[in-house]
């Protein structure tokens, strides 16, 4: 890799990729997206308390199991991945 | 519109909690987190919690973690939160504060997937520490001492693993070797790639060791294996010389013992004989107790129930892991391990190494002691504010709590008191003062006239005394001699006040007069004043330091007013102020608080000074008590630092004020189930409210299960007579509180609900109705149908068989309509309606029920048998979740699409949308404020205000059409017309009610809010620019000079989900007087005011709202 090659955008890209989990590139699929959402709003309702106080509110549950449901909903938060077209 | 934000109770729901000696030394302390208040609580000698210092820290405290570096006496506070940094904090005894020790920045603000916060663990040598989030990240701070003693920390060092999902983090034991951190991961990289599902069945949750080389500097991941699928918790085990070291893995259904190169040692948590078979057993939080010779476990199970385990090892071997039912307790966020609750533990039931379900029963509490309890409104569901018993002021009822924690709290402003001490008193006296005096005892030579009884008696001047009679005054000088006033013919003198230099007194037809000590100590009279009718009660404000006398005089009078009178040469007698109460009042006493300058907080406090006022209802100004005060005056000695003293009847109470920093005082009303709305009928002083709760069983279902269950429990007994004990006897005859143990699980699909009518005097519930067939109530309102033929009847929206998961689902929607009989206490069916969808909002309209069915808004007539449909409109996004109306507009709350705003028109009969929202809302509370604007709160802890320009607002006004032209051109459909966002603020907590009150008499109108956390709080519309200019100063100076505690930037905070507009935020301009004292200094100065200035416009501004 030449020392010009770090500037560029595409590497900076990869970069921004590697770094941040959910970053998209152009290739990205419809499945791909909602996985990051999902996985995004999950972690979202168990870093905030009231927000897990409030799901337990509505379902019964306590908060501990409220969470633990959540963290077990992002193994596959959108169910399973669609077939690959080129497969 | 500008608001001020203001919380007027803080979150009383707590998320996490430490425990250690924060202020160093043997004292055990308590540090819990309220969402975003860091509070230091200390159990005092009698067990009660009390609360140290409460901090709010303007930011989401996810985690927290106490650690002491080897040979400390004190513990640090590691903060974990959603600023992206990592905190530590160490409390100052001196100063009452925590202090900031370090600050350090690892990644982006806000809680997301990566960003750590959400986990931490410590060395248990305090050595390091380990910050983890959800997924991927986890960084490692190693801590150290400078030569100084101070405490140092690293750079972070990472031990990241991508595509990782991370469970639970926690330090292992191993004694001085290098710091072992442990945690339970599961790798999602293959099951995303796996259309056919098999990497995902396979996908396995590890466990892995993570070692910190503090020679090398680095983290390295030491050993990792498979463990149970259910895992969720990590609970450290003692190591070094104290254990075997290695971790407990609570899983679903059970508890694992691993060590790296030990085999798993696995035990089953014993369930409920009563759970459903679908329902596992989780582990939800669990303390650890250590001894010298000995250590055992705590865990809760998400159900309440408190296990202890131990672990029978021999050495570094652990053979066998056992699990004792302990007790049951409602279930805890955090569990802090206090030596002082600890007892014998009894055996129940035991296992050993089996997979087979083990059963067990609850029982009463027979290790745990309840020491002190600290009561939560969290969260609450629903309040409304109105001034039903018609006091002084409006009362606050909200629907608190959950299953059967469930209760309506009737909230007042003003403090809690709890009674110290009650005498009665040889006959009626007729008032008591206080007077400078450590005992009493009877004096003869006083000088004093004790053939008429005395009106008052006090110390006067330097030190002469003086008595008031009905006849006159009697001055008695040091030296004994002794000048008398008397009154001019037969008038008589009724009431008296005085301070030290100043007597005032009220002669009966209303004449007042007042006199002065002069610089001879002569008693002189000054100033005649002729008042309206008799003096209820007067007082004087003592003599402020270093003045001659005190300006003010208050004056009850009998036409239910007080007066503030001046008593300065200039204005003399004038009157300064009125306000007018709900009853005469009894007595008036003005109580100064004394300035402080650089005080224990090293803040300057300038002199106050309070009016109490008792009225002859029983209310005491701020302080309701419940019976009638005649007299009081307050009070001060050894074993009460703060009291009030006061006659009633022939009995003398002394009182102290409970929690003083807390602003309202709570009647609780037990309910059934969770509740989930009321409704307040004014004039019949009743509340009806709905109950519903899911996976529950109803109340006789309930009681037969008891019943069986004990009977079945006896037999157990008398077949085995090894497992006979002395506590069953008793656990048989006596029922176990539902309120600790909680309600038997049922299966997800079954509901249970309850109508109720309530009165909240008698606090007796005039009738309730359980629904049957699986249905559960949703919504409520009352109506007047425009035929009104039975008066105001009551519908109710329910659902049956409603199912959340997999996908929301229902059997069928009802409107039930009830009518009141027996002056309303009782509800009668009068028919019910089948409709298609749950609904979730109803309001009356026009003499006809409007209800919000799903995404259906219909306007529905009485029939006989059923309601009418008249009219609907079928365009709502998705669910329709309030219905407010004013005169003919109707104002929809969408569940995830903000506000919409309808019409309707009679002449075509038609309810058409001319308004929305451009911003998706995921609405929890709504509240109409005027004709254009409408108040929200979001599920993320946003409150927000929208409005119609006018323009548009008087447009559709004065149309013919209503807009129903340009509703037909409406775009993306859309409406044709925007509201717009004039006001928005991060709470930071979920909102769930909204409502428009004034809080005091004559105070400003302002929006109460109510949270999931049990906080409440108001904006209050401020009604001059230059106050604007100035809180927005003062805001804008707090966040420089004065940013938040745990790292997070105020205003960003403010504006997590939207930017904060037009809000300025309460909470952080009263920080001000937390400051330093050279700070506050350079803030007035900025502002062209002094500190006291400032300090006066926050308590101004305070007093507006409550």
């Amino acid at each position: 890799m030449q020392a010009s090659d770090r500037f560029n955008i595409n590497s900076q890209l990869e970069h921004l990729q590697a770094k941040y989990v959910g970053t998209g590139h152009a290739d990205l699929t419809r499945f791909e997206w909602a996985v990051n959402i999902h996985r995004d709003s999950y972690a979202s309702y168990v870093g905030h308390y009231p927000m897990l106080a409030y799901f337990a509110v509505a379902e019964n549950e306590s908060i501990g199991r409220e969470r633990y449901n959540f963290m077990q909903k992002m193994l596959l938060p959108c169910g399973l991945p669609p077939e690959r077209e080129d497969d | 519109m500008y608001l001020y934000s203001l919380t007027l109770q803080q979150a009383t729901g707590i998320l996490c909690a430490i425990n250690g000696s924060f202020s160093g030394g043997k004292l055990q302390e308590i540090v819990v987190a309220r969402g975003k208040v860091l509070d230091l609580l200390r159990p005092d000698d009698n067990g009660k919690l009390q609360s140290l210092l409460s901090v709010e820290i303007f930011g989401a405290i996810r985690s927290l973690a106490q650690f002491r570096l080897t040979g400390a006496q004190k513990d640090y506070i590691v903060v974990g939160s959603d600023s992206g940094r990592i905190v530590i904090l160490e409390y100052n005894k001196e100063k009452n504060t925590f202090e900031k020790i370090h600050q350090e920045t690892f990644g982006k603000s806000g809680c997301r997937r990566i960003v750590p916060g959400q986990y931490l663990a410590v060395d248990p040598k305090g050595r390091a520490v380990m910050v983890g989030a959800c997924e991927k990240q986890k960084l490692v701070y190693v801590l150290n001492r400078d030569t100084a003693a101070r405490l140092t920390i690293s750079s972070p060092l990472e031990a990241h693993k991508s595509h990782t999902i991370v469970y639970s983090i926690c330090g292992v034991d191993c004694g001085f070797d290098n710091p072992i951190f442990a945690a339970i991961e599961l790798d999602y990289s293959e099951a995303d790639q796996d259309p056919t599902g098999q990497a995902a069945n396979e996908a396995q949750k590890h466990l892995t060791f993570y070692e910190l080389d503090l020679g090398l500097n680095h983290v390295s991941r030491k050993w990792s294996e498979q463990v149970d699928n259910g895992a969720n918790l990590l609970v450290t085990v003692p190591g070094g010389g104290d254990g075997p070291s290695g971790v407990l893995v609570c899983a679903e259904n059970f508890v694992i013992y691993k060590n790296q190169g030990h085999p798993d040692v696995r035990a089953v948590i014993p369930r409920r004989e009563d759970l459903p078979a679908e329902r596992g057993v989780l582990i939800v939080s669990a303390a650890m107790h250590k001894q010298k010779t000995m250590f055992f476990f705590l865990l809760q199970t998400e159900y309440g129930d408190i296990f202890r385990v131990t672990l029978d090892h021999d050495n570094e071997r652990v053979k066998e892991l056992k699990i004792k039912y302990f007790d049951t307790i409602p279930v805890t966020s955090s569990l802090c391990d206090d030596p002082d609750v600890e007892a014998s533990s009894a055996t129940l039931m035991e296992t050993e190494e089996g997979f087979q379900p083990v059963f067990f029963q609850p029982r009463k509490l027979k290790n745990l002691v309840r020491i002190d309890q600290v009561e939560s409104l969290m969260p609450i569901m629903d309040m409304k504010v109105s001034n039903l018993f018609e006091e002084e002021t409006p009362q606050i009822f909200s629907l608190c709590g959950r299953g059967p924690r469930s209760s309506l709290r009737i909230l007042r402003p003003g403090l809690a008191i709890s009674e110290m001490a009650v005498s009665q008193l040889p006959g009626v006296p007729s008032a008591v003062w206080t007077v400078k005096k450590n005992t009493v005892e009877e004096v003869s030579d006083s000088g004093f006239l004790d053939t008429t009884p005395s009106l008052a008696v006090s110390l006067i001047g330097d030190d002469s005394l003086m008595q008031v009679h009905p006849s006159g005054i009697r001055h008695i000088r040091e030296d004994g001699r002794i000048n008398e006033w008397r009154t001019p013919g037969k008038r008589t003198i009724v009431k008296v006040g005085s301070n030290r230099l100043q007597v005032v007194i009220a002669l009966s037809g209303g004449e007042l007069i007042y006199f002065e000590v002069d610089m001879t100590g002569q008693l002189m009279e000054v100033e005649k004043h002729e008042m309206s009718g008799d003096v209820a009660c007067l007082d004087i404000a003592p003599v402020p330091e270093g003045r001659q006398r005190s300006r003010f005089l208050a004056v009850g009078s009998y036409d239910n007013t007080i007066r503030i009178l001046s008593l300065d040469p200039d204005d003399c007698m004038q009157i300064l102020s009125l306000q007018s109460v709900s009853s005469p009042p009894e007595s008036l006493l003005f109580l100064e608080v004394q300035a402080s300058i650089g005080g224990e907080d090293g803040a300057d406090h300038p002199a106050s000074l309070f009016l109490n006022a008792g009225l002859q209802n029983g209310v005491l100004f701020r302080t309701v008590v419940d019976m009638t005060l005649e007299y009081a005056a307050s009070f001060s000695s050894d074993q009460c630092a703060e009291g009030v003293v006061a006659v009633a009847g022939d009995a003398l109470r002394v009182f102290t004020i409970e929690r003083l920093g807390e602003s309202f005082n709570e009647t609780a009303i037990p309910l059934r189930y969770t509740p989930r709305k009321f409704v307040i009928q004014p004039k019949r002083k009743l509340l009806v409210t709905i109950e519903s709760d899911q996976g529950a069983f109803t109340a006789e279902e309930r009681e037969a299960a008891k019943k069986e269950s004990f009977e079945a429990a006896g037999m157990g007994e008398n077949g085995n007579t090894d497992q006979v004990e002395n506590g069953d006897d008793e656990e048989s005859t006596d029922p176990l509180s539902d309120e600790q143990y909680g309600y038997p699980k049922a299966e997800s699909g079954k509901w249970v609900s309850c109508i109720r009518v309530l009165d909240p005097r008698t606090t007796q519930t005039t009738c309730l109705l359980e629904l049957q067939d699986n249905e559960a109530a949703f919504s409520m309102c009352t109506v007047n149908f425009h035929d009104k033929e039975y008066g105001t009847l009551l519908a109710v929206g329910t659902a049956k068989g409603l199912q959340f998961w997999p996908k929301r689902s229902f059997e069928a929607g009802f409107i039930h309509i009830y009518r009141f009989k027996e002056e309303g206490k009782v509800l009668e069916l009068l028919h019910k309606t089948q409709v298609e969808g749950v609904p979730l909002a109803l309001c009356q309209f026009q003499g006809r029920l409007l209800a919000g069915i799903g995404s259906i808004l219909r306007l529905y007539d009485l029939g006989k048998r059923r309601l009418l449909r008249k009219c609907e409109n079928k365009l709502f996004p998705n669910s329709i979740t309030s219905i407010q109306t004013y005169r003919d507009r109707i104002y929809v709350g969408d569940m995830q699409e903000s506000f919409h705003y309808c019409k309707y028109r009679r002449d075509e009969n038609q309810l058409y949308i001319f308004a929305d929202d451009t911003v998706p809302r995921w609405l929890t509370a709504a509240h109409h404020v005027d004709f254009d604007t409408m108040a929200g709160a979001d599920k993320f802890g946003n409150v927000y205000f929208v409005r119609l320009p006018q323009d548009v607002s008087d447009e559709i006004e004065e149309d013919p059409t209503g807009g129903k032209i340009k509703w037909e051109q409406g775009k993306l459909n859309g409406a044709p017309n925007k509201v717009e966002e004039i006001v928005q603020f991060h709470v930071g907590d979920v909102v769930t009610c909204l409502n428009k009150a004034s809080l005091i008499p004559g105070g400003g109108e302002c929006i109460i809010y109510g949270t999931v956390m049990g906080s409440l709080g108001a904006f209050l519309p401020f009604t001059s620019r230059d106050d604007v200019d100035f809180f927005s100063h003062l805001e804008m100076h707090m966040r420089q000079e004065h940013p938040p505690l745990c790292g997070r930037d105020h205003m960003a905070y403010r504006s997590s989900y939207f930017p904060v507009k037009d809000v300025i935020d309460g909470d952080l301009c009263e920080q001000f007087p937390t400051l330093p004292m050279d700070m506050q200094r350079k803030i007035a100065d900025e502002l062209d005011r002094t500190p006291g200035e400032i300090l006066k416009k926050l308590e101004e501004i305070r007093n507006k709202i409550i």
